[in-house]
């Protein structure tokens, strides 16, 4: 919460001021979409470590954390990357080898979950997984629930309709809140006070945001109040949930940001190479993520004709005729 | 008869499947194209909506992804996840809601594991998980399951049971307390499974040109009847026209 006129920073500052080392956090996007690239790259640099992150499909900026050594607990929905990685490589052998915490939970709960934190509720009602192991199989132990007072004491719980068969349910499942220290989405555009303008599917960045004790937003265009306020159905968050506004052109990259560029096939095709062995992807860090100071740095080494060729056509919002092999 | 590969074969008879007037829960991959497909064909009326909050999608280019830009492109409208499975779940519309899923295993009355194989919080093999999968599975009325037949794919029991078919067996999901729907049809690489009326049950009710029953057995972990198999009707000529120009032109997912 935060009404002040103007909250620019740039990413360092955001990052160092809002995340700290065992931060419970969450991030924007959807698996190769709007991620926040360049304020998970500037975790990664920062070298904050033992987070907690609550992610549904949240796909690559997930799997980077995870591989940097950045998260011991995680409570995840989905870790995949579409043919980039059908399962998140660096996720996929932190679980194998017993590296971090995790939980699961299906997307739908996790967006619930986040909205519950927003509207300021301890729990929501579903009836998805019924039945199932999601409500069986709990990755954290009661001991760490009743140490832990950022864990609730429960993963799940399911309740007889309290109001018999209204509703034509007999049961439903109960999901604790998310209410994260820290949230960071990357939108199409905000102004200096944090009115916040997405383009495309918002995915669950609203909720997110609006579940988080802080809000750090990205934006491809810092722009002038007038610009949002002239239409402002269009715009999805007011400005005092924001905490930072930074203005990092290609802030999602190598992930997509509808109207502005797609994914890099490229990139995410090399990543995967990297990720396969852990030496491979030391070197990955060390060369795209510890070897560059910024976002802007980043983009220079992946070159003008890459940054080119995923650039979106005015009229579909993507870059057409890709190749997306 | 046309020529025709085994991804277009399973792509043709999953759109098959698809009714006009459904609404098409799907994923990526294979499942995205069988809904193209059976706009183009079958259900000219049928609508794809993705888990991210897309509805009807012009997908003038082939989604790599349900976050892809290219299922934001002229859209009825552009939504959000918390809204795109409150859709599902809302009792009006999930009837008529079919989804369409897969997974690394299956058990005989069709529950999936996409998580892990092994001890859950020590797998010998970690999967994805859910996403929405076990959302679209507890909600919707009818589902078509993509699966490789592999002995270690179609299993006793699973490892985890991420997303519910019939749990174990009829009255499985009203005790859960589950929407009445379920898992209707499995499209394999070999054959289509459907499940028994009154004992939900997987059956073998169709095999490809070229497989015998009897092969389709052999890749599986149970036993199932097979007295009700025919063979399957090939892609026509049309069929795979519309696959091969409308559907995947740039081959990323039919190759």
């Amino acid at each position: 919460m935060n009404t002040e006129k103007d909250k620019v920073m740039d990413i360092k500052e955001a990052i160092k001021r809002f995340v700290k080392n065992g931060s419970h956090i969450s991030i924007g996007g959807f698996t190769l979409n709007r991620n926040p690239m360049a304020a998970v790259y500037e975790i990664i640099r920062q070298n904050i470590k033992n987070l907690h992150l609550y992610a549904h499909a949240n796909g690559q900026a997930v799997d980077e954390l995870i591989g940097a050594g950045c998260i011991s607990k995680l409570e995840i929905a989905y870790g995949g990357n579409a043919r980039f990685a059908p399962t998140c490589i660096r996720f996929k052998k932190a679980i194998q080898d017993g590296k971090i915490l995790f939980e699961d939970y299906t997307n739908y709960q996790m967006a619930l979950r986040f909205l519950a934190g927003a509207i300021g509720v301890p729990f929501l009602p579903t009836r998805s997984s019924l039945g199932t192991d999601i409500l069986n199989k709990w990755g954290f132990s009661k001991d760490l629930r009743k140490k832990d007072p950022k864990i609730p004491n429960k993963k799940v719980i399911v309740m007889n309709n309290p109001f018999d068969s209204w509703g034509d349910a007999s049961k439903v499942v109960l999901l604790p809140a998310i209410t994260p220290d820290v949230t960071i989405i990357h939108v199409q555009k905000a102004d200096k006070q944090g009115t916040i303008r997405m383009k495309g599917l918002t995915f669950a960045d609203v909720e997110q945001a609006k579940s988080s004790k802080y809000l750090i937003v990205t934006c491809e265009e810092l722009v002038e109040s007038d610009e949002l306020r002239d239409d402002p159905d269009q715009n999805q968050i007011p400005f005092f949930y924001v905490d930072a506004v930074v203005h990092i052109p290609y802030g999602a990259y190598p992930t997509a940001c509808y109207r502005y560029y797609d994914y890099d096939p490229i990139y995410l095709n090399e990543y995967r190479r990297y990720a396969q062995d852990d030496d491979l992807f030391k070197k990955y860090l060390d060369k795209f993520v510890y070897g560059v100071k910024d976002h802007q740095e980043l983009l220079n080494v992946v070159g003008k004709e890459r940054i080119e060729m995923i650039k979106a056509d005015p009229r579909t919002g993507y870059a057409i005729n890709l190749d997306r092999k | 008869m046309a020529e025709y590969t085994l991804r277009e074969i399973m792509t043709v008879v999953a759109a098959r499947e698809i009714k006009d007037g459904d609404i098409v829960f799907c994923g990526t991959g294979i499942s995205m194209i069988a809904a193209m497909a059976a706009k183009h064909i079958n259900a000219p009326n049928s609508v794809i909506f993705f888990e991210t909050g897309a509805i009807d999608s012009k997908l003038e280019e082939l989604p790599l992804t349900v976050a892809d830009p290219r299922v934001m492109y002229f859209t009825s409208m552009n939504g959000g996840l918390a809204d795109s499975f409150a859709t599902m779940q809302n009792k009006f519309i999930s009837k008529h809601v079919i989804g369409i899923l897969g997974a690394a295993q299956i058990d005989k009355f069709g529950n999936l594991n996409s998580t892990s194989i092994g001890d859950y919080l020590r797998p010998k093999a970690r999967f994805p998980g859910s996403g929405g999968a076990c959302d679209a599975a507890s909600f919707v009325s009818r589902s078509i399951i993509f699966m490789q037949h592999e002995k270690r794919k179609f299993v006793q029991k699973v490892d985890y049971l991420t997303s519910p078919g019939w749990l174990d067996g009829p009255k499985g999901r009203k005790k859960a307390g589950l929407p009445g729907g379920g898992p209707s049809v499995v499209v394999t690489n070999m054959a289509i499974m459907r499940f028994d009326e009154k004992t939900k049950e997987m059956y073998l009710s169709g095999y490809y040109p070229g497989i015998t029953p009897q092969k389709i057995l052999d890749n599986m972990g149970f036993e199932v009847d097979i007295s009700r198999a025919k063979e399957v009707k090939p892609p026509s000529y049309e069929e795979l026209i519309v696959l091969r120009e409308k559907c995947d032109p740039q081959r990323l997912i039919l190759e």
